[in-house]
């Protein structure tokens, strides 16, 4: 027997709902029928918590007096320039945007100390940010140049807006050359001296609802440690790769973008990161609810770490060359294990995303929906899937 | 009274020719084991060592060595992990030589200075600046 999401409502409200992270989930489905657990279990929760490049956040600063149009100009925050290509007083500031007078990889490895993702987490600590802007003056907007401060209360709204999160799945990363090699996958030393993953697994949201049958346009969710929205597909959105039988893909699939107030989530769950010889980048912690509206989604939503696999790729050569090329694949307990084996060698894992915060997201989120204090939604569009054909393709080169 | 003690040592461009960890060996009667050693571009040189011996003459050797214009810094207060900056991501552990970064049963990162030999690998992986050195 199905469930509705207006059914499980209110079984929220009345606080009669049961969840279950998709960890207990996996425990208690070991001793139970499936069809039994449907019936039980209203909501899985689920988590994630690493690093994603593609974040930020729209800010309105309010006029100045005299009124200052930042749109044409140059705005920076604490150094780090924001997107400006807006009205009088938005601005977009990426994750990866980098100070000015960073010194990149100029002297390889970068550092790179502070960016965007830091400024970020530098506004939801309370910290006074400074803001510089010059441009030009127009009738109706004057000034030309301003340098202030301050913090995220003084701003009318901070919009985390995010268009590539949450992916679901990801590569493995290896190093087959003779040096150690500086990546968005953290430092990876020679001749497969480390293998490093990304995916929280049998955790990760889009892992455990394979086909996005109960997430889509609208859905509510965990998002930096409030309250967020999916607000579309997300960039490089790919469904129709390879997947095994259980539904999940074999490589990074799809992707979500999201939207919520900077000002409700929390530092703990959104921090800048600094990687070595890359870049900058924000941490993003996720959780979305699963409703099991079936036997169907229970099943999904139980699938475990040995049963979800991910390429393992060699970033020296394959990676940035684009060639395609896997070296093998590895399935999430493997790499949990700490160590797999890759060509024949025995190699250490290490994890760019941290289980144990994805671990606390998905406990979060089950308390809230516990508490009655988060309702779960129907989406309002869902998302195009593996029979819609739809693709993430490379880029025309036509170079010029 | 016997101890032993790691330390790294920073030898300015002066004094790398100059056979100081022996002459030290003869007079203060210790026992050393290299753990790392290396000579930067710019000519200053690193040396990570554990010294064993009496107390009294490694605070002798400690000090004898500052006077020549070594810079002394004991392992423990090398490198450090400030555990609230720590996602307990794990990046560092398949970097860390020693062991001295490991992942534990719930998923949480821990960090054993005493097997610590001061790389500053882990320095470098961290997304978040949990690792840092003191020197």
């Amino acid at each position: 027997m199905g469930k509705t999401i207006a059914e499980i409502n209110e079984r929220i409200k009345k606080g009669k709902a049961v969840v279950v992270t998709a960890e207990e989930l996996i425990d208690l489905k070991k001793n139970s029928e499936s069809k039994k657990l449907a019936d039980e279990i209203d909501v899985v929760t689920t988590g994630t918590f690493g690093p994603m490049c593609s974040s930020g956040v729209f800010l309105n600063f309010g006029h100045s007096k005299p009124k200052i149009k930042f749109g044409g100009g140059k705005v920076y925050l604490n150094g780090v320039p924001a997107y400006a290509g807006l009205a009088a007083v938005d601005v977009y500031l990426g994750a990866s945007a980098l100070l000015e007078n960073d010194p990149r990889n100029n002297k390889y490895p970068g550092e790179f100390r502070y960016g965007g993702g830091h400024v970020i987490e530098d506004l939801l600590a309370g910290k006074e940010i400074e803001l510089e802007v010059t441009t030009y003056g127009t009738d109706c907007y004057p000034r030309k140049y301003i340098k202030t401060r301050l913090k995220l209360d003084d701003l009318n709204e901070a919009i985390l807006f995010n268009p590539r999160n949450c992916y679901q799945n990801y590569n493995v990363a290896v190093n087959l050359s003779d040096r150690t090699i500086y990546t968005y996958m953290g430092i990876l030393k020679p001749r497969l001296g480390n293998a490093n993953y990304s995916s929280a697994g049998q955790l990760s949201p889009l892992l455990k609802d394979p086909y996005l049958k109960t997430i889509g346009c609208g859905t509510r969710i965990f998002l930096g440690g409030g309250i967020g929205y999916v607000a579309w597909w997300g960039t490089q959105y790919n469904p129709s790769v390879k997947r095994k039988e259980n539904g999940t893909p074999v490589e990074g699939a799809c992707t979500l973008a999201l939207i919520g107030d900077l000002k409700q989530m929390k530092q703990e769950f959104l921090k800048g990161a600094s990687l070595t010889g890359y870049g900058v980048s924000l941490i993003v912690g996720i959780g979305i609810p699963i409703p099991v509206v079936d036997e169907e989604i229970l099943n999904f939503a139980a699938i475990t770490d040995e049963e979800i696999y991910a390429p393992i790729v060699d970033y020296s050569n394959d990676y940035p060359n684009a060639t395609g090329k896997i070296l093998g694949e590895v399935n999430y307990a493997q790499l949990k294990s700490g160590k797999i084996e890759v060509m024949g060698k025995k190699v250490p894992t290490g994890s760019l995303s941290s289980y144990k915060k994805a671990r606390e997201i998905a406990k979060t989120l089950k308390e809230w929906i516990e508490k009655g204090q988060f309702l779960l939604t129907e989406p309002v569009s869902y998302f195009p899937g593996p029979e819609s054909g739809y693709k993430f393709k490379p880029m025309r080169q036509e170079e010029i | 009274m016997r101890t032993k003690k790691k330390y790294v040592l920073h030898f300015p461009p002066k004094l790398i020719d100059k056979p100081i960890i022996s002459d030290a060996v003869k007079k203060y009667n210790f026992e050393f084991n290299i753990l790392k050693a290396y000579i930067t571009p710019e000519e200053e040189g690193t040396l990570v060592v554990e010294l064993s011996g009496d107390d009294k003459n490694l605070a002798e050797t400690e000090k004898e060595l500052k006077e020549k214009g070594v810079t002394v810094q004991t392992i423990e207060s090398d490198i450090k992990m400030i555990k609230e900056r720590c996602t307990d991501c794990g990046v560092c552990i398949p970097l860390c030589p020693t062991g001295a970064l490991e992942k534990k049963e719930d998923f949480s990162v821990e960090f054993t200075p005493e097997r610590c030999i001061a790389c500053g690998l882990c320095i470098k992986a961290c997304p978040t600046k949990a690792m840092v050195s003191t020197i």
